[in-house]
């Protein structure tokens, strides 16, 4: 196993593009921590947004897995090219013909998968760890320590995505058609959502089914924040709105994306294995 | 000593919808040969490679690698080769592309070194893999494919595109490490440098094989004479009543007497002689490797 991830870093970490993504990304990571610079201070308006109570244990977990999310499409791209260079280097087929087998190939590219997910949660803990303790208003450690779960949801979401980009990069071959078919992937998820909320399903039903759509199931892990901070409730109520979200990680959500993270590799395999390179 | 048997192919079959690349295949390869796959383009030659090195799926048929008893890629790690093109990444430099085949190999990186000082390329171990021309390219997979010490090397066109000055630096290499007792499969179509290198040869022709064996056993032949002397008329009908040749022609002053059993060039000479003909010329010689293989692959 550890050979497999060498093998695989060796080859990343020499890749400039490859190399520069992946620092950018964790550079990203890490600068939400700005968050807590902005800061208004125009005579009688006074405002800090790290005093909004966005930095507060446990929303913090909350909110930090649900914005960083967003940078995972720098290591989308890494992803994906990784695998579509395999292919137009001719490289895979070298490394089959020098003795990898083809499950050991598509279980290194899963590792690297794995370990991404694996180092920006723990990044992004560390993060919030600090974030929180500079900020947060509450720092009994039995409410530091709740919600942790928002972090298993991000890292699961993370290896369900990443392993989409997976099985793409394998299935189309070229990292620019394949990120062009993940964003066409999204808008088809957006058409079927639409259609079956227009002719066929109540809004409720709607959710259900889209729920087992990959991209929309990986959305559905981290609901959006917002509208749990107490300062937007506020003013929800005094507009009269009254939001009634569950911002919970359900544990079925987590089972569809893993399931779908399972497919995905399968599939890579299956592919793999019956293609002549 | 018995021989050791490195790969066994038996009726290996591939198809690409209609098209048939390959038919039921079978030869093997012991230890210490060097073989040649001969075959036009298009033989089946590269899918053949293809399928033994696991990244062409077979249609049917079989295929072991040693004694039967280690899966495909075990045996690959024991097994150098490189097919068509050379394939490493194009970022990384020679040295660290040579790092990641030893990791993949499993063999230690100690041998890199060595390898690339036996292909000429030592000086050049830190510069970019795309920065290299397409010989050195091609050495330096060569290289790649030497440094677990294989049984077998397998070599797919090793000299397609290269200059002159390529095709010799490589012909040398595969001489060097052949004439160290490594197993060689050259695949190629280009004869002259399979009879240069290769003991042994399997000739292919639309997928099927033709011949497979020592390469003087090709066709079951004598040999032939060249022959020259002032009466030209009286040699050829001495030839055609003697029940020993066979098809005899004659062009550009010389006849050309094909044998159907063995004899001695001073055998005839004297039978020539004692019936008051005198040579000028006299040659007895073995069809070239291509005579050998044009005539195989019209007659089938």
């Amino acid at each position: 196993m550890v050979r497999l991830l060498q093998i695989e870093f060796i080859k990343l970490w020499n890749n400039r593009a490859s190399r520069i993504l992946i620092t950018s990304y964790f550079v990203l990571l890490t600068s939400i921590a700005l968050i807590a610079a902005i800061k208004f201070d125009i005579g009688p308006v006074q405002f800090h947004l790290a005093e909004q109570g966005i930095f507060n244990f446990p929303y913090i977990w909350h909110f930090n897995t649900f914005v960083t999310a967003i940078f995972k499409l720098f290591l989308a791209i890494v992803i994906v090219s990784m695998m579509a260079n395999e292919y137009s280097n001719k490289t895979i087929k070298q490394n089959l013909i020098d003795g990898l087998s083809k499950k050991e190939f598509i279980f290194s590219k899963f590792l690297t998968v794995i370990s991404f997910a694996a180092i920006s949660t723990g990044f992004v803990f560390v993060v919030s760890m600090i974030l929180g303790l500079a900020y947060s208003d509450y720092n009994e450690l039995s409410i530091i320590f709740s919600d942790l779960e928002f972090l298993l949801a991000f890292f699961v979401k993370l290896v369900g995505f990443f392993a989409f980009c997976l099985f793409l990069g394998i299935l189309v071959k070229r990292s620019a058609f394949a990120l062009g078919f993940l964003i066409l992937w999204q808008i088809f998820e957006g058409f079927v959502r639409g259609m079956l909320r227009w002719k066929v399903l109540d809004g409720d039903g709607t959710d259900a089914v889209m729920g087992f759509f990959p991209l929309n199931a990986m959305f559905n892990l981290i609901k959006e924040p917002f509208t749990r901070l107490s300062a937007v409730q506020n003013v929800a109520n005094q507009i009269g709105e009254d939001f009634e979200l569950n911002y919970h990680v359900h544990w079925y959500e987590i089972l569809i994306v893993l399931g779908w993270t399972a497919i995905f590799i399968y599939l890579s395999y299956v592919l793999l294995k019956k293609r002549d390179l | 000593m018995p021989l050791k048997t490195i790969l066994t192919v038996n009726n290996l079959t591939k198809k690409f919808g209609h098209l048939t690349a390959v038919k039921a295949l079978s030869f093997t390869i012991e230890k210490g040969n060097v073989y040649g796959l001969l075959g036009p383009n298009g033989s089946g030659k590269s899918t053949t490679l293809g399928i033994i090195l696991n990244v062409v799926n077979r249609t049917s048929g079989t295929f072991s690698w040693f004694d039967g008893n280690t899966s495909t890629h075990e045996a690959l790690k024991k097994v150098g080769a490189i097919i068509e093109r050379p394939n490493f990444y194009p970022y990384m430099t020679a040295i660290k592309n040579l790092k990641l085949v030893c990791k993949i190999k499993e063999v230690p990186e100690s041998r890199i070194e060595e390898k690339l000082k036996l292909v000429g390329l030592w000086e050049r171990r830190d510069s970019k893999f795309r920065t290299y021309s397409l010989g050195m390219k091609q050495r330096l997979a060569i290289a790649s494919a030497l440094l677990n010490d294989p049984e077998i090397l397998i070599l797919d066109e090793p000299t397609n595109g290269l200059d002159p000055a390529g095709i010799h630096q490589i012909r040398e290499i595969i001489k060097k490490i052949a004439s160290e007792g490594t197993t060689i499969l050259l695949a190629s179509h280009l004869l002259d440098e399979v009879e240069k290198v290769c003991s042994h040869v399997v000739i292919l022709r639309k997928g099927e094989k033709l011949y497979s064996g020592p390469v003087d056993g090709m066709l079951s032949s004598h040999g032939f004479f060249e022959l020259r002397t002032e009466n030209m008329g009286l040699l050829k009908d001495l030839l055609s009543k003697h029940a020993g040749f066979g098809k005899i022609s004659g062009e550009n002053g010389t006849i050309t007497a094909y044998l159907k059993e063995e004899m001695d060039a001073d055998e005839l000479n004297k039978m020539l002689f004692e019936n008051g003909i005198v040579l000028s010329h006299l040659v007895k010689r073995k069809e070239s490797l291509e005579e050998q293989f044009l005539t195989l692959t019209k007659n089938n």
